[in-house]
């Protein structure tokens, strides 16, 4: 709640920022309840998960450089996909595209000073360290070994100590996911600053507000599905075990009713970051406002009635199949409403090729490749072929990385110097763009091939016919592995010894470029009013917001 | 040269035509189709990489464009030009997709119905349970399918009872039938007849089970117990599939067919095999450590050696002698379980730990 | 802020002052939080209400054989004595908007005694069933449902208490502030809403 504001701005200086406290470092890991601070938290904290689901990720790679069983025990390396797949989506992809990105943007793009409910913020980061702990410490008592998906009878007695540590953790993440889903929409829908209506807030905010739907009305039936496993497993009802009468498929239902939807939450705000970044780098207005905006939605409500297409060899009825096969393929058409419209906003602009936009521009390319992937998959006929094949695999990294993780990278690299004050080092920037896109590539392109002919998922011995693949595969990972270290050198080094950022490298228009770099406590030192629409570049009144320089922040200096 | 832009469109427009069309045709991404399915499905595959590269084609196309010609000059420090967008360019690029999407989802329709996939429920409506396929004696083989979705059938209990001897050996006959509910969203799933074959029986039945970590296939009109699938070519086989401890799928990829196996539900896949070979059966649905190696073969043959193999195995394995076994041993199905986990390098106390058994103790 | 926002001119700051005054740019959102969360929580019911009828739907014998049947009665008045509750609570809030904080009290007493004889009928129905958690399907989801659902009351139960605890205090609530007031009013009148799905589910249905 916001009656906290009042003592914090007194003994916060004007202008934040300048003077950075030897003692600063520490709010990063107290109960904080400003809005960046816990941004960059989020950010944080997902990032290392993001190293150790990659490490993992590593280790499945190595595994599969030979056909044979050989690294890890068959039993491990069902525990390796199994929680690489759940630390990349709940606890990277998850809180770092909704948390991170949507805590620290949504108040400074909003005008406001924090979000509805700050405490809750910082209650629902606080639940993300000992989600990922617990989840990490399944590794102990032998890992949950059937997948993210954990189809019982399955998950039922393999591994159950692990099972009943990854439903624990889950839990726990999907509560943090929904108290700051809650937190976004009350947010987004009543602290806009004076002047913004719904049809002038910036893009970002529309998919946040779109996610957050999705948040807010998927993740309880995953709940729901997830206390009914564990009472299966615990307790020995058998909601879930045809043993004793259950039905395992109510069970596949319930969990993608929450985690295809899941997929745009993890997609939406992503979309959001590069309908923020193209065009600020391109110096043009975003190319039809509206349709991305609305388009956000009708993703969001489409996504929620498209489930059953993870289930086409199992049981849904034909008709349900034909039902679901075209509600996921009209997806295609918003979805691509957003890709077109990005294109002509690039279209004659004067582009600048920073890491940041080389990341989206590389979003583009990599997750449309994903979404037609997806699109045939969707298709019934054809998916009782590559359903549960490396062709799955490919699609869902063409998404996943292709699409949100360039987009969250994308992101650091446009809002690092808003965040943390220091411009970023373009040339490693841009060593590390080329080297994971070429390292992407050549780790999941060859999947697609794999899929097609045979090869299916989640197996540690696979014929050797399929050799070769798997082994460029594997040199792909090796360098998409590499390709982080720039990065993070990168990072590290900015953030102590880079160059001071000034309040408006870009050249931006949204609120945020109007304060300083980093913001002050509490954003802005008057209240925002909506000047100009977000993405009015080439006009006149931009060249002028533009120069003014911080002025949402120092007006009181200068009044 | 001064070309005009039209032209330009045009010529690419043309060449973006052609490369789809070459590549739809000679991308050289799928196994052979060996059975009369896998043609459908490969078309329907063909069209949408055709599609597929023409999309990528325009997006990649733009992007590489954009990227050299509409990069930032360096002393350029102006902003590009004001649009907004353009209304007649948005409604262009949604109607295109949402077309195309209406066509790959007709034709999807239209293969999906041709394998038999929208079968079912025509097929057990029009069939009384008395036909001829009943006369092969295997309740669990065949009832599933006859009986109406939408009943609430009191029969339901002996849906899965197999009554032959073979199958009632291999199945756990523990697990409690689930009925359909096809108003919920769950029923068995099914690819049924081809339009073709409405109405008839397929030439073969053949009762699949798949357990951690074999499939077991038992043909109930001789009693024959394989763990490998053999199959005459050019006949339309009727596979019922079905499990014992967790979920698994039965997965052919030269036949691009697949069916997941549950356990308290048979699902059934129609099918043709067309071109004579052996074919690895692959299980594509995750039920353990030792997923990877759940495999097995499908001999397609002719139907002369697939009579003669049909011969040999009813000697060695007749019904009479199987029926001895299991009177004297109550735990049958590990007992022809064991000589296929062998072949598989699979030891028995994994097999052992893993076996349903564990699952029904450790589930209470 | 002290001057109104009605132009973009620059306003004072630092502004302790401002921020003294009253601080009119900060409104209360937590009902409309309250409201957005119960969204979720109601889709937590309805997964677990629709996996209900799944499974009675796909079971060939519903309930099945050997199901004792359920009493009615003592579930029947529970359900009017929850139901009522919902009218009881809803004088609480008239009443605080009068600003009768001794009205609040006694509503909400009353309410928090009648939610605590439900959950004690809940307690004794579970005692004196004949089925236990494992005993088969219906079984199971009758009680996790139910269960799940008796956790919600006593929450509910556990957050009148709070504001009858903090009502004490004078001036805390008042026609103007009552937030806590409204919060547990709207969760109660959901925890109705739900018991009444789950009653006709569970009990009539069968
Ligand atoms: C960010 C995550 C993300 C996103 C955005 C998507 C997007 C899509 N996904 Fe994907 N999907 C996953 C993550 C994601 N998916 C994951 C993780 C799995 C596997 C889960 C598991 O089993 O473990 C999966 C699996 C999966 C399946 C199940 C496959 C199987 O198991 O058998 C299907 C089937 O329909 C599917 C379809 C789609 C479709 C149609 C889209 C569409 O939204 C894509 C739309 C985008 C485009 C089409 C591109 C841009 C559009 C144009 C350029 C316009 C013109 C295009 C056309 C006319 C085609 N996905
Ligand atoms: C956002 C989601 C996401 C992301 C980013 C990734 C990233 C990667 N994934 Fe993952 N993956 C999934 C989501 C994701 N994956 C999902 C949902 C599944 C399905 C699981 C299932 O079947 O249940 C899956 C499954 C999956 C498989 C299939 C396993 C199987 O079916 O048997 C494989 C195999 O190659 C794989 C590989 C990789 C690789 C090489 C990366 C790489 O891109 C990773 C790159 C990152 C790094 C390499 C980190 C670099 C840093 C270091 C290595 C430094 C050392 C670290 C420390 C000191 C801590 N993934
Ligand atoms: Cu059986 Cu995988
Ligand atoms: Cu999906």
């Amino acid at each position: 709640m916001t009656q906290t504001v009042p003592e914090q701005a007194i003994v916060t200086p004007a202008h934040g920022g300048s003077t950075e406290s030897k003692r600063e470092w520490r709010k990063y890991i107290s109960f904080s309840t400003d809005h960046k601070v816990i941004g960059i938290q989020y950010l944080v904290t997902s990032f290392i998960f993001y190293l150790i689901g990659g490490f993992l990720a590593t280790l499945v790679r190595t595994e599969l450089a030979t056909p044979a069983s050989d690294l890890v025990s068959p039993d491990l390396y069902n525990g390796l996909f199994t929680v690489h797949a759940t630390v990349m989506i709940f606890l990277w992809i998850v809180p770092a595209a909704t948390g991170a990105f949507g805590n620290y943007l949504i108040p400074l793009l909003i005008g406001a000073r924090d979000m509805a409910f700050p405490k809750l913020n910082a209650v629902a980061f606080w639940m993300i360290p000992p989600g990922g702990i617990l989840l990490m410490s399944s590794f102990f008592f032998g890992a949950p070994g059937s997948g993210w998906t954990s189809y019982p009878p399955l998950s039922l007695v393999d591994n159950q100590v692990g099972e009943a540590i990854w439903i624990l953790s889950v839990l726990i993440l999907g509560t943090s996911s929904i108290l700051g889903g809650v937190n976004f929409i009350v947010t987004i829908l009543k602290m806009r600053a004076p002047g913004m209506g719904l049809n002038q807030m910036p893009l970002f905010c529309w998919a946040m507000l779109a996610a957050s739907c999705l948040i807010l009305v998927s993740t309880p039936v995953l709940a729901g599905a997830l206390i009914l496993l564990s009472f299966d497993l615990i307790v020995g009802t058998s909601f879930f075990n045809p043993t004793g009468g259950g039905d395992p498929i109510v069970y596949q239902h319930m969990f993608w009713f929450y985690s295809h939807p899941a997929v745009y939450i993890m997609i939406l705000p992503v979309f959001g970051l590069i309908s923020e970044i193209l065009p600020v780098h391109s110096r043009k207005p975003i190319f039809g406002y509206k349709a991305i905006a609305y388009s956000s939605f009708a993703i969001s409500f489409l996504g929620l009635i498209v489930w059953a297409h993870h289930m086409f060899t199992s049981g849904t009825p034909p008709w349900l199949r034909m039902f679901f096969m075209i509600n996921t393929m009209i997806i295609a058409v918003p979805t691509g409403i957003k890709v077109f419209s990005w294109l002509a906003t690039i279209w004659g602009g004067k582009l600048r090729l920073n890491s940041a936009m080389l990341f989206a521009m590389g979003f583009i390319s990599m997750f449309v490749i994903g979404g037609i992937s997806g699109v045939m998959v969707a298709s019934v006929p054809f998916d009782i072929h590559v359903h549960d094949t490396y062709f799955i695999v490919a699609h869902l990294h063409y998404v996943l990385f292709g699409g949100s993780v360039f987009g969250l990278y994308a992101g650091i690299y446009h809002w690092f110097p808003k965040m943390s004050g220091r411009m970023i080092n373009e040339k490693l920037g841009k060593a590390h763009f080329i080297l994971t896109l070429i390292g992407f590539n050549i780790c999941f392109l060859p999947m697609h091939k794999l899929g097609l002919e045979g090869m299916n998922r989640r197996i540690a011995d696979y014929d050797p016919k399929f050799a070769v693949l798997n082994v460029v595969s594997t040199i792909g990972a090796y360098i998409l592995a590499v390709s982080t270290f720039p990065f993070i050198f990168n990072v590290l080094y900015s953030i102590f010894k880079g160059e001071k950022a000034p309040s408006n490298p870009w050249g931006g228009l949204t609120f945020e470029w109007q304060t300083t770099s980093p913001p002050p406590h509490e954003n802005f030192a008057v209240d925002p009013v909506l000047l100009i629409a977000p993405y009015e570049y080439g006009t006149e009144e931009a060249k002028e917001i533009i120069k003014a320089g911080p002025f949402l922040a120092t007006a009181a200096a200068e009044g | 040269m001064n070309i005009p832009g039209s032209i330009t469109t045009l010529l690419i427009g043309i060449g973006l035509t052609v490369i789809s069309f070459w590549y739809g045709q000679n991308h050289g991404l799928l196994p052979v189709a060996a059975s009369e399915e896998a043609v459908g499905i490969d078309n329907l595959f063909n069209l949408m990489v055709t599609i597929g590269t023409g999309l990528f084609l325009i997006v990649q196309g733009t992007l590489i464009y954009s990227f050299f010609k509409f990069r930032r000059q360096p002393d350029d420090d102006t902003d590009g030009p004001y649009v907004e967008g353009n209304i007649p360019l948005e409604i262009l690029w949604t109607a295109i997709p949402a077309v195309i999407v209406l066509i790959i989802a007709v034709y999807s329709f239209e293969v999906y119905s041709r394998i038999g996939g929208l079968d079912p429920m025509a097929h057990s409506m029009a069939h009384a349970p008395a036909t001829q396929q009943v006369a092969y004696g295997s309740g669990a083989a065949i009832a599933a399918p006859l009986v109406p979705p939408t009943d609430s059938n009191p029969h339901a209990a002996m849906v899965m009872a197999a009554t032959d001897p073979a199958t009632a050996a291999v199945r756990d006959e523990t697990i409690p039938p689930a009925q359909d509910a096809p108003e919920m969203g769950v029923t068995t799933p099914r690819i049924g007849a081809t339009p073709d074959n409405a109405g008839q029986s397929a030439a073969y039945q053949i009762n699949a089970t798949g357990l951690q970590f074999a499939w077991l296939f038992t043909y109930p009109d001789t009693g024959i117990v394989a763990g490998e699938l053999h199959v005459p070519v050019g006949k339309e086989i009727l596979l019922n599939i079905s499990a014992n401890d967790v979920l698994h799928a039965f997965w052919v990829p030269e036949f691009r067919l697949k069916q997941d196996a549950i356990p308290g539900r048979q699902s059934e896949l129609r099918f043709t095999p067309s071109k004579i070979g052996e074919y690895d059966v692959i299980c594509a649905e995750l039920c353990g450590a030792y997923h990877g190696v759940m495999k097995t073969k499908v001999i397609a043959q002719t139907q002369a050696d697939f009579d003669t193999w049909v011969q040999e195995q009813q000697v060695a394995n007749s019904p009479d002698a199987l029926k001895t076994a299991i009177a004297a041993n109550p735990t049958t199905p590990d007992q022809f379980l064991a000589p296929f986990v062998q072949d598989l390098g699979i030891n028995a106390a994994v097999v052992e730990q893993l076996h349903p058994a564990h699952l029904h103790a450790s589930a209470h | 802020m002290q001057s109104s926002i009605d132009s973009t001119s620059v306003v004072n700051y630092p502004a302790e002052v401002a921020h003294g005054s009253g601080h009119h740019a900060h409104p209360d959102h937590r009902i409309l939080g309250v409201i957005v969360f119960l969204i979720a929580e109601a889709m937590i019911f309805l997964g677990l209400f629709t996996a209900y009828l799944t499974f009675r739907a796909v079971s060939p014998v519903w309930p099945p054989a050997g199901t004792p049947e359920l009493e009615l009665l003592l579930p029947g008045v529970n359900t009017i004595i929850l139901i009522s509750s919902s009218f009881v609570i809803h004088n609480a809030d008239v009443a605080v908007k009068k600003n009768d904080v001794k009205g609040l009290q006694l509503w909400f007493a009353i309410t928090a005694a009648m939610g605590a004889i439900f959950l004690v009928g809940q307690l004794y129905e579970y005692f004196h069933l004949e089925f236990g958690l494992k005993t088969n399907l219906f079984a199971s989801t009758f009680y996790v449902l139910t269960g799940f659902h008796g956790l919600h009351v006593l929450f509910g139960l556990v957050l009148i208490l709070g504001v009858l605890w903090r009502s004490r205090q004078p001036n805390h609530y008042s026609e103007t502030s009552h937030f806590g007031v409204e919060a547990a009013e709207i969760y109660w009148h959901f925890v109705d809403v739900v018991w009444i799905v789950l009653f006709i589910l569970l009990y009539l249905l069968k």
